[in-house]
C-alpha cells in the first residue's frame, strides 16, 4: 500500500466521520447554499441593534465631544483605550493560529484558522474605533499619517509609541486581510463551480478572482501563504509589543515597566483563544461542523489558554516583586495601594482581573474539563472579561490617584455613551461575523482535504496495516510512489 | 489568442494521478496542466515545473520597504525638518526599527500579493475557461494539449488508459495564462529509486 501523507496512530483523528473529497465539501458549504436558521437570524438582529445604539454613541461624542464618555484631566485614557487594547489582544489569535502554527505544522490549525482569521480582522476594525473617535475631532485623522502638506510641511512624531502603534496596527490588517483573503480564494471557488443560482454564480465568481487550482498556481499559492506566514509571525509579537509600549515608554507609575511586551503579547494570545472557543463553540453546533472542529480542537486551544494565562499569572506576580524590589515610593504605591489594596475605590478590579486571568484557568489542567463544551464556552467569557479588566487595571487605576492629590476626588465612571460606544463595537463585531459565517466557508475546505488523507478518521484506520508493513518495503514503495 | 483543442482526463485519486502523469510524460504528450482542488506536494515535481521564485520577490519588496522607512524619516528628521527632542540626536534610529519593521512588512506582504494576482491572473472579472467544474471539488483534472502530431482518439484512448475515470476533449481559447509553462518546464527524466 503506497501512501502519500503518513501520521502516526498515536495522534487522534482531526476530521471525524467517514470522509472522502466532495463530502468536506459539501458539509462545509452547506450552510452558505441554505437559508440561515432562526437562530441566525436573532443573533444577527440583536447585533445590528447593539450597532445601531453604537453610532448614536459615537455621534453623541462626535458632537458634544469627548467630554461625552465622563473622561476628565485625571482620567483621559478610560474605557475607550482600555476597549482598543482589549479588541486588539483579541485580534491575535487568528494571525497566530494561521502563522505561527503553520510555520510550526500544526495540522489541528486547519479546522480553525479561518474563523480565528475573519474574527481577527473584524476585532482589529473594532479596536481601531477606539483611538479613531478618540481623536475628538475625527475628520482630522488623516494627520496621522506622513504626507507632504501644507502645514509646514509638518510631519508626525516618528519617535512616538502612537505613531508606531498607527504603523503597527493598519499594517497588521492589511497582512491579515491579504492572507484570509488568499486562503479564502480556492474555497470561493468552490462554491461557485457548484452554485445554482445567478446571484450565487455572479457573486462567487466575483469574489473567487477566477481561480482555477492549476498545479502553477497552487505551487505559488503555498509559496505566498508561507512566506506571509513567515512575515506575520514577528508581526503578530509586534503588534501587541507596540501597543505596549503605548505605556512602557511613558514615565507613568505602573506604565513604566519593561516586562510589558512579552505580557501584553502573552495576554493577547490568551484573549484571542478565549474569544476563538466562544466563537467556535457556538459555530460548530449552529452550523453542524462537529465534525471538523472536533473535541480535539477545543482541548488543545485550552492547553494554550492554561499556558498563556499562567504566563500572565507570572507577569502579573514579576511586576508587583518588582515594584517592591526597586524601593521607587511612586511605583510601590501605584501597585500597593492603588491596585492590591481591596479598600481603595478601584481595587476590586484588580482581584477581578486575578481571579479571572490567574486563578480559573487552572482547571483546564483537567482533561475532562477542557474537554467539556460548557465549561469551555463559560471560561472563555471570564477569561475575557478578565483580560478586559487587565487593561482597565493598567489604565485606570495607574493614573487615577497619580502626584497631584487634589485631583483625586475625580472619580471615573463611565457615561452610558461610552458604554454604548463599547456594546457598538460588539454590535459591529457580530454583525461582520454572522455575515462572514452565511456568505463564506467557516472551515478551510481545501485545507482539510489537504489533511483528510493524513489525520482523517477512516484513513487513519487504514493506515494500520501499513504500520506493520516492514520498513524496507515501506521505503521501496514511497520512492516510487511519484 | 487561437482557439486549441485539449483532451481531458479526470482522475479520483492521487495516486493514479501520479503514475499517470509519470506515462504520459514518458510518451511524449504534452501536458497543459493539472488542475486539484488544493494543493498536492510534489505535484509540480512530477509536473516538472521549475521552483516558483515568489519569495526572492518578497525580499526585494521587504528591502524595498526598509529603506523607505529608512531614508524617509531620516530625510524628515534630519534635513527636512529637524525637530528637537529633549536634546536626542536628529538621526535616532532605534527609535525608527518599529516602523521600518513594519513597513518592510506590509511592502512585502502587498507586493508578493499583487505580483501573485499578476502571475496567476487572478482578480475580480477575470473570465476563464474551467475545464471540470468538480477540479475544485473532488476531482484531479489532467488537460493535455493537442498538437499537430498527435490526434485526439490516440490520446483520449492512451488517458482511459491511465486510469482516468472520464476522458473528453474541449475546445478553450488561449489567453496569454494557458501554455505558458513550456519554458518552465523540465524535461522528463527516468530516475533512478534509491534507499536513502
Amino acid at each position: 500500500m503506497a501512501l502519500l501523507k503518513y501520521e502516526s496512530q498515536v495522534r487522534a483523528p482531526l476530521v471525524d466521520g467517514n470522509k472522502d473529497y466532495h463530502q468536506v465539501t459539501e458539509d462545509i458549504i452547506r450552510p452558505i447554499e441554505t437559508n440561515p436558521s432562526k437562530l441566525w437570524w436573532v443573533g444577527f438582529i440583536i447585533s445590528i441593534g447593539l450597532l445601531c445604539f453604537g453610532v448614536v454613541s459615537v455621534y453623541r461624542e462626535v458632537a458634544y465631544g469627548i467630554g461625552q464618555w465622563n473622561l476628565n484631566k485625571t482620567i483621559g485614557w478610560g474605557w475607550d483605550i482600555t476597549n482598543f487594547v482589549w479588541w486588539i489582544g483579541i485580534g491575535h489569535a487568528g494571525t497566530l493560529i494561521s502563522a505561527i502554527l503553520l510555520l510550526f505544522r500544526q495540522g489541528w490549525r486547519t479546522g480553525v484558522n479561518r474563523a480565528a482569521e475573519a474574527m481577527t480582522i473584524f476585532a482589529v476594525i473594532c479596536a481601531a474605533q477606539f483611538p479613531l473617535w478618540h481623536m475628538g475631532r475625527v475628520w482630522m485623522f488623516f494627520f496621522v499619517f506622513p504626507y507632504p502638506n501644507t502645514r509646514g510641511p509638518l510631519w508626525p512624531n516618528f519617535n512616538s509609541a502612537l505613531l508606531w502603534d498607527v504603523f503597527a496596527v493598519s499594517t497588521y490588517f492589511t497582512v491579515s486581510l491579504l492572507f484570509w483573503y488568499s486562503g479564502l480564494l480556492p474555497d470561493l471557488a468552490s462554491v461557485r463551480d457548484r452554485a445554482k443560482l445567478k446571484w450565487r454564480k455572479f457573486f462567487y465568481g466575483l469574489t473567487s478572482f477566477g481561480w482555477s487550482g492549476s498545479a502553477k498556481h497552487w505551487q505559488r499559492h503555498e509559496a505566498l501563504a508561507l512566506v506571509l506566514a513567515g512575515l506575520a509571525t514577528p508581526l503578530v509579537l509586534s503588534v501587541h509589543t507596540i501597543v505596549s509600549f503605548d505605556f512602557a515608554t511613558s514615565v507613568i507609575p505602573g506604565w513604566h515597566t519593561t516586562i510589558f511586551p512579552p505580557y501584553f503579547v502573552a495576554g493577547a494570545i490568551f484573549s484571542g483563544f478565549a474569544m476563538v472557543q466562544s466563537l467556535l463553540v457556538i459555530t460548530r453546533k449552529v452550523l453542524h461542523l462537529e465534525e471538523y472542529i472536533t473535541l480535539e480542537h477545543i482541548d488543545v486551544m485550552n492547553k494554550i489558554i492554561v499556558l498563556t494565562g499562567s504566563i500572565v499569572g507570572c507577569a502579573y506576580l514579576t511586576e508587583l516583586f518588582v515594584a517592591w524590589y526597586s524601593q521607587n515610593k511612586f511605583e510601590l504605591w501605584a501597585f500597593m495601594q492603588n491596585r492590591v489594596n481591596l479598600h481603595s475605590p478601584l481595587g476590586w478590579s484588580y482581584y477581578m482581573m486575578m481571579g479571572c486571568n490567574v486563578l480559573s484557568p487552572q482547571i483546564f489542567w483537567f482533561r475532562k474539563l477542557r474537554r467539556n463544551l460548557t465549561v469551555t464556552l463559560f471560561m472563555s467569557v471570564i477569561v475575557n472579561i478578565g483580560m478586559w479588566f487587565e487593561r482597565f487595571v493598567i489604565i485606570v487605576t495607574s493614573i487615577y490617584r497619580d502626584y497631584l492629590p487634589s485631583s483625586w476626588s475625580t472619580y471615573y465612571s463611565p457615561s452610558v455613551w461610552e458604554l454604548g460606544f463599547y456594546l457598538g463595537t460588539f454590535g459591529l463585531f457580530f454583525t461582520c461575523y454572522f455575515l462572514f459565517s452565511k456568505f463564506f466557508p467557516v472551515i478551510a475546505v481545501f485545507e482539510i482535504k489537504h489533511i483528510l488523507k493524513k489525520s482523517g478518521d477512516n484513513y487513519k484506520e487504514k493506515m494500520t496495516i501499513a504500520e506493520q508493513e516492514p520498513a524496507e518495503e515501506f521505503a521501496h514503495e514511497m520512492l516510487h510512489a511519484h | 489568442m487561437s482557439i486549441k483543442k485539449f483532451v481531458v482526463g479526470c482522475f479520483t485519486d492521487e495516486q493514479v494521478l501520479f503514475s499517470a502523469i509519470k506515462k504520459v510524460r514518458s510518451s511524449g504528450y504534452k501536458i497543459h496542466d493539472v488542475y486539484t482542488p488544493m494543493p498536492i506536494h510534489g505535484l509540480d515535481k512530477a509536473l516538472g515545473l521549475r521552483d516558483t521564485s515568489l519569495h526572492t520577490a518578497g525580499f526585494i519588496y521587504g528591502i524595498t520597504g526598509t529603506l523607505t522607512a529608512l531614508c524617509g524619516i531620516g530625510w524628515i528628521f534630519t534635513s527636512d525638518w529637524p525637530l528637537n527632542f529633549g536634546g536626542k540626536p536628529h538621526f535616532s534610529l532605534p527609535a525608527w526599527i518599529p516602523i521600518m519593521f513594519e513597513l518592510t512588512v506590509l511592502f512585502s506582504a502587498v507586493g508578493m500579493t499583487l505580483t501573485f494576482c499578476y502571475l496567476c491572473q487572478v482578480a475580480p472579472f477575470v473570465k476563464k475557461h474551467h475545464f471540470h467544474p468538480r477540479a475544485t471539488d473532488d476531482l484531479f483534472v489532467m488537460v493535455l494539449e493537442c498538437t499537430p502530431k498527435n490526434n485526439e482518439a490516440d490520446m483520449s484512448s492512451f488517458l482511459g488508459g491511465t486510469g482516468a475515470i472520464e476522458v473528453n476533449v474541449q475546445e478553450a481559447e488561449t489567453g496569454w495564462w494557458l501554455g505558458t509553462y513550456d519554458k518552465d518546464r523540465k524535461p522528463f527524466e527516468k530516475k533512478k529509486a534509491s534507499l536513502a
